[in-house]
């Protein structure tokens, strides 16, 4: 039986609900957000339909593909030279005219376009009406309806790109037309190559012509590269630079894109009806409060503290049964292995088995409850409006106000973050916020932070836990604030530079599919941090327990560590053994805590099994207190950033030394910090 | 008819783009998302800060900064009809 395979591009606009589609198509998981720029990297995922498997590769979203930043010189570069059969062009159909842009620029380069217009149930809604089939009549392509939230339109999406992989569009496709002076210079180009080269290309002549004459570098260059294998460009390239020259000034930078705006608003003319609709009005009124003048901060930080204070107080008492219900598997634990050597037993069971156990107690309910609402607010569209609100002081510190939403991903994962700061333009800013990003506690630390807060500054009163939040809240404020002093002190040292303009598209309001953000934040999101902490926790246990069991001259290599550490880390609030914990610790930052404890344990050599779970009495025993809780927060909250982060930073910015700065800026803040704090509690002998 | 930056038009007035002054990847960027001479913009909001503002350009909702603002020069519809 034959097998054909082929690979189809997905395109379209940022926040069009390109990944929900893709989702649909493929059945992979891919998480959706209710923002541009959501989908930083390349995904590819395949499906089969009647036999034929199709290659689906989901590129960034862009406006254009006259691309300026990073990612949206991805998404062209994979449009124009990723080898694909058919591009799927993804719009949004309550904002068609702007998607339209993109779509005639993919249509210049090939005719194997599948136009699906997504969204349509918010369209409905908006009172906007489309003329589906009159589209598809002007463009000259298929045109497919698809409310993708609601996976309808997935079934004919399918079938129309089955048909153009298989036979090509035959179709008489629309095509833009442009200032007569510059049509004339197009068409001499055009002729000179069909002169030179009669053969086929991946691309359509016209557009081939048209990028030589616009001559955008890099695009232009890589067309040369690919014709010059076939034959010698010299004389094409010197007809594109004479009709160039020709051209009256102006008409190339405005010419192409001024015609494209205009083709697009003319056929739009005719598909889209809309009347006046009461839910615009609406989310007008909803977007006024969010970002008013006095109602805009206020929301903020009152959602952060709800947020906290649902996790804090929502958390406490599932981590104490989880943590019971893992200690009490710890005696038939024992039981099954009792055939092992007593050393390796202690090792694997003491070692890897008990901090494995605290990791999953501690961390896995308050991500079971912050991840869904982080989510929630995500795919309900109000992380732009915080970039919004906060834009102007990142202005102030000449950096770019998408940072705000890089800063709101760092709360998940800083690698992750800082993948995601490909949305920023310019590069210089684009640093910034990659250096800063490690400001925000990620997931990893967000738990170590919420354990130490609980056990040292609340009670479980309900003022007690009012105090929490508003200590955890304080402590985030306090981290933003330092991460805008790090991005002014880069903007005015080493990354000199003038804040670069920018737009920020606020996308309408959508309404989160409640059930699906749980079963997608708990399974994608959450199982996957907390495997990585458990792989990470369990060899980090183990070579503890083995620092903890190697002694020389009757110390133990641990304890030789931390009293090398002690003396410092004592002069910044903290002790030799929460030193190297952080040390050891810079795999996965989750695993400090239990790196602490173990540390402890071993020094003390206290080994009831209980006090693992009494950690506040471990620590006060081994003279923790209100200060060294509070040096140990701020720690934590800057100090350099975990391996992975590390290594994205260096794979993102090419080389280390950008990583470095990433490494130092936050450890320095954090080291003066937990020192100022130190500082002062003696000088004022306040413990 | 007077051109006036669009950052005069008050919130809830629209206005028509006459002009962009700016050049290179800034006029490109205004140009890809619609802003061509022509087209009609409203002012929605501003931030709590006062910047940036929020526009309404084809039929979606698009924040700008003052610097950037400033440099689409824009005749007031309302302006028209008195």
């Amino acid at each position: 039986m034959p097998f054909n395979e082929y690979l189809v591009m997905l395109a379209g606009n940022p926040n069009v609900g390109k990944s929900t589609i893709f989702n649909n198509l493929t059945g992979l998981k891919q998480h959706t957000g209710n923002w541009a720029g959501k989908t930083v990297a390349v995904a590819q995922g395949s499906y089969v339909f009647n036999d034929i498997k199709y290659i689906i590769t989901d590129v960034p979203g862009s406006y254009s593909l006259t691309a300026r930043s990073a990612e949206e010189e991805t998404a062209r570069d994979f449009i124009c030279f990723g080898g694909a059969r058919a591009v799927l062009v993804v719009s949004d159909a309550t904002c068609l005219e702007r998607n339209l842009n993109l779509t005639l620029q993919i249509m210049e380069i090939t005719p194997n376009v599948i136009l699906v217009v997504n969204l349509m149930d918010e369209a409905e809604k908006k009172s906007i009406r489309l003329d589906l089939e009159n589209l598809s009549d002007l463009l000259g392509i298929p045109v497919v309806a698809s409310k993708a939230s609601a996976d309808v339109g997935t079934g004919d999406i399918m079938e129309a790109v089955e048909k153009i992989c298989v036979e090509g569009n035959h179709r008489k496709t629309f095509t833009v037309r442009y200032p007569e002076s510059l049509e004339h210079a197009v068409t001499r180009v055009e002729t000179r190559l069909y002169e030179l080269h009669k053969g086929e290309l991946p691309w359509n002549r016209r557009w081939a012509a048209l990028k030589l004459l616009v001559c955008e570098t890099r695009i232009s260059s890589r067309i040369i590269n690919y014709l010059s294998e076939r034959f010698d460009t010299a004389d094409l390239t010197a007809t594109a630079e004479a009709c160039r020259r020709n051209l009256p000034k102006n008409t190339l930078e405005d010419g192409v894109v001024v015609s494209l705006v205009k083709a697009a608003e003319e056929i739009c003319v005719s598909v889209v009806s809309s009347r006046k609709s009461d839910v615009i009005t609406q989310e007008r009124r909803i977007d006024r409060i969010l970002t008013g003048k006095w109602t805009g901060a206020p929301i903020m930080l009152i959602l952060l503290a709800f947020v906290l204070w649902l996790t804090i107080s929502g958390a406490n008492y599932p981590s104490r049964l989880l943590g019971d219900l893992l200690l009490e598997l710890e005696t038939p634990l024992n039981a099954v292995f009792v055939w092992l050597p007593e050393r390796v037993r202690v090792l694997l069971i003491d070692g890897g088995y008990r901090v494995m156990a605290w990791v999953v107690s501690v961390m896995l309910p308050p991500m079971a409850i912050f991840f869904p609402l982080f989510t929630l607010l995500e795919d309900l569209g109000y992380l732009p409006r915080v970039a919004f609100n906060l834009d102007h002081y990142f202005k102030k510190c000449a950096a770019c106000g998408k940072q705000a939403l890089t800063v709101c991903m760092g709360f998940g994962c800083n690698a992750a973050a800082v993948t995601g700061c490909r949305i920023i333009d310019s590069p210089r800013e684009r640093l910034i916020a990659i250096i800063t990003n490690s400001f925000v506690p990620c997931n990893g630390r967000f738990p170590t932070i919420i354990a130490i807060i609980a056990m040292f500054f609340t009670s479980s009163s309900l003022t007690g836990s009012i105090l929490g939040v508003i200590l955890m809240t304080g402590l985030i404020m306090f981290s933003i604030t330092l991460s805008f002093a790090a991005s002014r002190l880069l903007s005015s040292t080493i990354l000199k530079g003038y804040p670069s303009s920018f737009t920020l598209e606020l996308p309408p309001f959508r309404k989160p599919r409640i059930g699906q953000v749980i079963v997608r934040s708990i399974l994608d999101r959450t199982l996957y941090v907390l495997g990585r902490a458990v792989v990470v926790a369990i060899p980090a246990g183990i070579i503890i327990s083995v620092l903890a069991n190697i002694t020389i001259s009757g110390q133990s290599l641990l304890s030789v560590c931390s009293n090398a550490l002690d003396p410092f880390a004592r002069l910044i609030g903290l002790d030799g053994v929460i030193l190297l914990s952080f040390i050891l610790g810079s795999p996965a930052n989750e695993i400090v805590v239990p790196i602490m404890t173990m540390a402890y344990l071993a020094e003390s050599r206290i080994m009831e099994v209980e006090s693992i779970f009494h950690l506040r009495d471990l620590f006060v025993s081994h003279g923790w207190t209100w200060v060294t809780a509070l040096c140990v927060m701020v720690f934590s909250l800057m100090h350099w950033p975990c391996s992975t982060t590390c290594l994205t930073i260096s794979k993102e910015t090419g080389g280390n030394k950008w990583m470095l700065a990433a490494f130092i800026i936050p450890t320095v803040f954090g080291t003066l910090s937990c020192f100022l704090i130190a500082s002062t509690v003696r000088l004022f002998s306040l413990i | 008819m007077r051109e006036i930056s669009l950052t005069k038009i008050p919130i809830g007035e629209r206005a028509i783009v006459r002009e962009l002054l700016t050049i290179g990847s800034t006029r490109r960027r205004l140009q890809d998302i619609g802003l061509i001479v022509g087209t009609e913009v409203e002012c929605l909001y501003k931030s709590p800060p006062g910047d940036p503002t929020a526009y309404l350009i084809r039929g979606a909702v698009i924040a700008l900064r003052i610097e950037d603002a400033e440099q689409i020069m824009v005749e007031s519809c309302e302006a028209h009809a008195v």
